[in-house]
């Protein structure tokens, strides 16, 4: 069977993580949206954040977990 | 003689944790080791039918512990090697039988006299899992590339360090090259990437593994050239110490032949 849109394994590694956030940091998946929100209301109070790119994402290194926000700026005209 | 505990556990059931335990003892017995491998699935104990072992077995896990017959008694040596034994698990007890306590004792003990001791851990994150930790030095991960197994380490990985168990590392069992080509299944790399922890090894899907466990046979023993069985003798030598590159996984396509014999790749 194909895959309808890109590859199989994409999808995999994306509700992966999707699904790492909530075991990890035991956020729901509306928790975790309204947080990106107040982030992006705030954030947006002192840059203009390109809000269609913004990424969130659990990760874990050397014993430590951190929530990484990913937020890229839109370049000034 | 301190040896060291390791026990293999991974979340999820069905991954491989049995073979992989069973052929990493014998690699390791075959590399002229001392090694004690512990079936810690009571009830339904599995690693004596993969070891073809099952026939031999008198005392278990359980009977060392109430004191029914001395550790030596219940220890199994394998026909082959002669440096390798299994303590069985227990089939009509269930985990509960056996606490932490007992278990890090036991292999206190076992580990003064063996160089590697090798606990098959259940699936699940309850009291048989914490029994299988309990004495443990080193915790390997098996995982295979799904979505299911990958959450559930990543699970276990998290419960190790609250129990101290710190740097485990994984082995990613049943990897299908042609599917990992197409992006059909993730690679090594997405894995690693989001367990965030050590590879100790990669071991290809392969149908010998069937075939050595319908005979009894460890594959490392009975075709240690097949891709499963150079991948887990692979992973026994990175245990004992020795830097290794992963093995070439990708299948040589005609095409790609033809293209390295004329010299374009």
């Amino acid at each position: 069977m194909r895959s309808d849109s890109g590859s199989s394994k994409d999808i995999a590694k994306e509700r992966l993580q999707f699904i790492l956030i909530h075991d990890r940091i035991k956020l729901s998946p509306e928790e975790m949206d309204s947080l990106k929100q107040e982030m992006l209301e705030v954030l947006s109070k002192y840059v203009k954040v390109d809000d269609r790119k913004i990424k969130m994402a659990v990760n874990r290194s050397e014993g430590i977990t951190a929530l990484v926000a990913n937020f890229p700026i839109k370049r000034s005209e | 003689m301190a040896g060291k505990v390791i026990v293999v556990t991974s979340g999820k059931g069905g991954v491989g944790k049995t073979t992989t335990t069973a052929n990493i003892g014998t690699a390791l017995a075959m590399m002229d080791k001392r090694v004690c491998l512990i079936d810690a699935d009571i009830g339904l104990r599995n690693l004596d039918v993969v070891m073809g072992l099952e026939n031999r077995i008198v005392y278990d896990l359980v009977d060392v512990v109430e004191g029914n017959c001395r550790l030596e008694q219940a220890l199994i040596r394998d026909k082959r090697q002669h440096n390798l034994f299994l303590l069985p698990a227990a089939q009509t007890r269930d985990k509960n039988a056996v606490t932490p306590y007992q278990m890090k004792e036991l292999t206190d003990r076992l580990k003064e006299e063996m160089d590697y001791v090798l606990v098959d851990s259940p699936a699940g994150i309850e009291q048989g899992f914490k029994n299988a930790i309990a004495g443990a030095d080193l915790a390997i991960i098996v995982t295979t590339p799904e979505v299911s197994a990958v959450r559930d380490a990543d699970r276990v990985i998290g419960l190790l360090e609250t129990e101290g168990l710190k740097n485990p590392e994984v082995v990613i069992n049943r990897l299908r090259p042609d599917m990992v080509e197409k992006g059909d299944m993730m690679d090594i790399s997405d894995m690693i990437e989001i367990l965030a922890i050590n590879l100790l090894g990669v071991v290809p899907e392969d149908e010998n593994i069937v075939i050595s466990t319908n005979r009894g046979e460890p594959v490392v023993l009975r075709n240690g050239n097949s891709r499963a069985g150079t991948a887990f003798l692979n992973i026994a030598r990175r245990i004992n110490g020795e830097e290794l590159p992963l093995m070439n996984l990708e299948k040589e396509t005609l095409l790609k032949k033809f293209k390295r014999i004329v010299g374009l790749s």
